[in-house]
């Protein structure tokens, strides 16, 4: 039973129990990465949830199988109580994209560059809105929720746009779409500064206009505090640490989480100069973090706030 | 609609038929095929008959001399063409089209059994030995034609455009804008057609020309070591004759010269299109 | 007090000269560097700061020197005859490179790598030499068996300790850390950050230029701090004061839109600057960023002149006095 408060006496929308991935390769010589190992944790409607973790912490694949870009190894992943393993099929799997809808890291390469961008609300339309008769209407309709001019925007190339321009677009695109599940996969890493902040504050506003549920993957821990509600902390395909934002920012418990808060450079303080620190030392303190606390596994300190104790 | 894949070809046209490399790398090629279509009906004579006295230099009535037989050189030559290109073009489409399909199958699937299976056997075929395979599959058929030829040799050089394919089609797959089209409901015909595909069409067409080039050296290659068709007449063939009959030796440089000449200026061509087009499809490598 | 000043830039202009015009990168920067001291270059994509880098040290077509100086020990860069150059770099004046992991050719073992790197700057790889380098890498908490091993042995992270360690070998008074950061996970940022600092404090490297996007990061680290924008300087001063009272309004909109950890967005809402920095191609005169500004007047047509607000802190802004000032908290 999750100790994750239901908001509002909700159901999760999205659920994964014990979910892994592992990638193998070559038919005859196997070699096996494990992605992501027994994570499990629950999405609410109307939202924010920030999955943090550095590269190889598995956050990636994680967003790749809600979207079912992957299959898992083991473990289920449900969407409003149905597992996604069992949707198959051209029409299943097209209900579920009309509620489960993401967005991807590089803006320029989420964009087939031989088209113009329209051709992205194009496909939406000819897969889930074919009867659609007032397609430039309701395009025009997106675009504004997002600050884009449907007249300058629509018939350019990718090429000719900004970064920040072509999120924007993609963000329109999942707007056409009554959807209940974002999951946004280092959304604005590419972006400026400058830029994100209003991309961000878009996000957030749609997510509790329209009661949505956004897993925003990112390594940002500044741009997770926040935007989040709750944060999902990943290290080498583990589910370190999960609970309400702020009862993870203020008392951190798994050793990685500690270093991470430690490490994110953040013009409200200045790092502590005597602290000899070294990324390879965290290793170290996990595995004892792991031995002294052997046999607890995953365990709640607090309603809103889980960590993971030992590996078993 | 979707109509931004033409103005994009539009632009690459402009380039195109800009650029000096293909623009003389098209001429030359435009001239030769122009002289294998046109060429036969200059001539009075066959490529096969007792045109005249031999071992003639270049003159009014041998505008590229005679063979040590008395057979005219010229009617030789652009006889030979014809078959040379048909060749080229047959064995180069057939190579293809089967490097495609097997290179996008595979690239699609890429690490899951299609994959695995179709790489196996291309992996065969490469490690063959091209040359062995194709004197042996020439010296076991007692009748070649052109059609023959054609098949015999694609069946070599089919394998590198599959990896080529291959390898193209699994980095385009891995491109975001391939998941987006995935997530968008988009049947896996249409990304292949409009994501992967499309991305492809340069890379494609200098594959393409690539293994006209390839084709094309590969039978003259089989025809100098005697298994060339077993009717008609070539350029390798004619090669193989002067060199068989001591052209050089004997100063009949017109019997080798020019036939040699001509067909290096045939790759020499196409070559020159395929870099060309590099650049082209490649903004970076336009001269600046 | 006044430290010595081993670089100094005057009206330097670097363009890209391509078939179409000239993209004017850098646009009459003036900036100097004491001895001794982390200073840090901020700024967007497309603000200069790279360009700055590849000015100094790299120096390919098509970009070109236009005109001004870079007077580095009293000598200027920008005509110095390039084997006198050849000898300055990597002993005198060195860079750290961004892409540690493009740096390092995958074939070689790191020894090989560094036993080239040494010969091409006619340094003898004998014991002594072997012997720095396990003192340097031990400084980086490197082991010695790093050496034996091929770049894709290690991690981003150790990658770019192992360039660190290279391009700071022969102690150079001055090194260009080109967004060393920004590819590393969180952990390997700040371990790298610190150690340009280490560095400096000692002694190993005399004066550093930190290149980054990232302003957070230099605030922990660098002394001074510039701000470029669209190949100008537009504020320059101590780290704490241009953090804690920017008076540029593009500085002022940079800081206004940093997350910091405790601040949620319930809380307080962060925003963006609209617009995107302009085109450089053939860019006329003016202040660059009066396109997104929101004091802009007619007097923005001229390109601002640089004013002191104090003897360390200036910045190039008509108005900068009649928008005052935004402490922050």
């Amino acid at each position: 039973m999750s100790a994750l408060v239901d908001k509002q006496g909700k159901t999760p929308i999205i659920a994964a129990e014990n979910l892994s991935k592992t990638f193998s390769s070559g038919v005859f010589i196997r070699e096996k990465t494990a992605a992501v190992q027994g994570a499990s944790f629950e999405m609410f409607p109307g939202t924010v949830f920030s999955l943090i973790g550095e590269s190889g912490s598995g956050k990636t694949t994680i967003g790749k199988l809600i979207l079912k870009l992957i299959k898992p190894t083991s473990g289920r992943l449900l969407y409003r109580g149905q597992d996604i393993t069992e949707i198959k099929g051209k029409n299943a799997l097209r209900n579920y994209y009309r509620k489960v809808q993401g967005i991807f890291q590089d803006p320029f390469s989420s964009f087939n560059p031989l088209f113009r961008v329209d051709r992205v609300f194009d496909m939406v339309y000819d897969v889930f809105l074919p009867h659609e008769k007032n397609r430039a209407e309701r395009t025009a309709e997106v675009l504004k929720s997002v600050n884009l001019n449907p007249e300058r925007i629509l018939h350019q190339f990718p090429h000719q746009l900004s970064g920040g321009q072509l999120q924007r677009l993609l963000i329109a695109r999942s707007l056409l779409l009554d959807v209940d599940v974002l999951v946004a996969d280092e959304l604005i890493s590419m972006l400026d500064a400058s830029t994100r902040m209003g991309i961000l504050n878009l996000l957030v506003d749609i997510c509790h206009e329209r009661g949505m549920s956004i897993l925003f993957i990112t390594h940002d821990l500044a741009l997770g505090y926040y935007i989040s509600d709750y944060t999902l902390i990943m290290h080498r395909g583990r589910l370190v640490e999960k609970g309400a934002t702020e009862k993870i920012y203020n008392n951190p418990v798994h050793p990685y989480t500690k270093m991470l808060f430690n490490s994110v450079p953040d013009i409200g303080h200045k790092w502590d100069k005597n602290e000899k620190f070294i990324p390879e030392h965290v290793d170290r303190e996990i595995d004892a973090f792991y031995r002294k606390n052997s046999g607890q596994g995953f365990d709640y300190v607090d309603t809103d706030h889980g960590v993971l104790f030992s590996l078993e | 609609m979707a109509a931004g894949s033409f103005w994009k070809k539009h632009e690459n046209l402009y380039f195109a038929v800009t650029n000096r490399k293909v623009l003389f790398g098209v001429l030359m090629f435009t001239a030769i095929l122009l002289l294998s279509v046109i060429g036969p009906f200059l001539t009075p004579y066959e490529y096969d008959e007792f045109a005249g006295p031999g071992y003639q230099p270049p003159s009014k009535d041998h505008w590229f001399g005679t063979t040590l037989q008395g057979r005219d050189v010229y009617t030789g030559v652009v006889y030979g063409l014809r078959s040379t290109l048909l060749v080229g073009f047959l064995a180069g489409t057939i190579a293809s089209a089967i490097g495609l399909v097997v290179g996008f199958i595979s690239g699609y699937n890429g690490g899951r059994a299609a994959d695995e299976g179709l790489m196996m056997l291309t992996n065969v075929f490469m490690v063959i030995p091209s040359l062995a395979l194709l004197i042996l599959l020439s010296a076991y058929l007692p009748y070649r034609g052109i059609v023959t030829q054609s098949l015999i040799v694609s069946a070599t050089a089919w394998p590198w455009t599959a990896r080529a394919v291959r390898s193209q089609t699994m980095s385009l797959r891995n491109q975001e804008f391939v998941n987006l089209s995935r997530i968008s409901g988009l049947s896996v015909f249409r990304i292949l057609k409009e994501d992967i595909a499309a991305n492809m069409f340069s890379y494609v067409f200098m594959v393409y020309i690539l293994q006209f080039n390839g084709t094309i050296l590969a039978s003259v290659g089989l025809e100098f070591l005697g298994l060339g068709p077993t009717r008609g007449i070539s350029l390798g063939l004619i090669l193989q004759n002067a060199v068989n009959w001591n052209a050089l030796h004997l100063g009949m440089w017109w019997w080798i010269i020019i036939p040699g000449l001509l067909l290096t200026l045939l790759i020499v061509s196409l070559y020159f299109i395929n870099t060309g087009l590099d650049e082209v499809f490649n903004p970076r490598l336009r001269e600046m | 007090m006044s430290a010595e000043k081993i670089l100094k830039l005057e009206e330097l202009r670097a363009y890209y000269r391509v078939l179409k015009g000239d993209v004017k990168a850098l646009d009459g920067v003036s900036l100097h560097v004491k001895r001794g001291e982390i200073l840090g270059v901020a700024g967007e994509s497309g603000c200069g700061k790279s360009t700055l880098a590849n000015t100094l040290i790299l120096r390919k077509r098509p970009l070109q020197h236009i005109s001004g100086k870079a007077l580095f020990l009293g000598k200027d860069l920008m005509t110095m005859p390039e084997e006198e150059f050849r000898k300055m770099r990597f002993r005198q004046i060195s860079i750290i490179p961004q892409y540690a992991l493009d740096a390092l050719s995958p074939t070689k073992k790191i020894r090989t790598f560094i036993t080239d790197m040494a010969h091409e700057h006619e340094i003898e790889t004998n014991a002594a030499f072997f012997g720095k380098v396990a003192e340097r890498f031990a400084m980086v908490n490197l082991d010695q068996n790093v050496l034996n091993k091929y770049p894709i042995e290690l991690s981003g992270g150790m990658k770019q300790r192992v360039v660190m360690i290279i391009s700071t070998l022969m102690n150079p008074d001055l090194v260009i850390a080109d967004e060393i950061t920004s590819a590393l996970d969180v952990s390997s940022q700040r371990f790298a950050a610190t150690m340009l600092m280490e560095l400096r404090d000692q002694g190993i490297i005399g004066s550093a230029i930190f290149i980054t996007h990232d302003i957070s990061i230099l605030y922990q680290v660098a002394d001074r701090l510039l701000i470029m924008y669209a190949g100008h300087v537009v504020e320059t001063g101590p780290v704490e004061e241009l953090i804690q009272n920017p008076r540029h309004p593009y500085t002022q909109a940079l800081i206004r839109s940093l997350p910091k950890v405790g601040a949620q967005i319930n809380e307080e809402r962060l925003e963006g600057i609209k617009g995107t920095p302009p085109e450089l191609l053939d860019i006329g005169s003016g202040c660059r960023f009066r396109f997104r500004c929101p004091y802009q007047t007619e007097k923005c047509l001229q390109t601002p002149e640089t004013t002191h607000i104090n003897e360390n802190h200036s910045l190039a802004c008509w108005h900068f006095e009649e928008i005052g000032s935004e402490r922050v908290g």
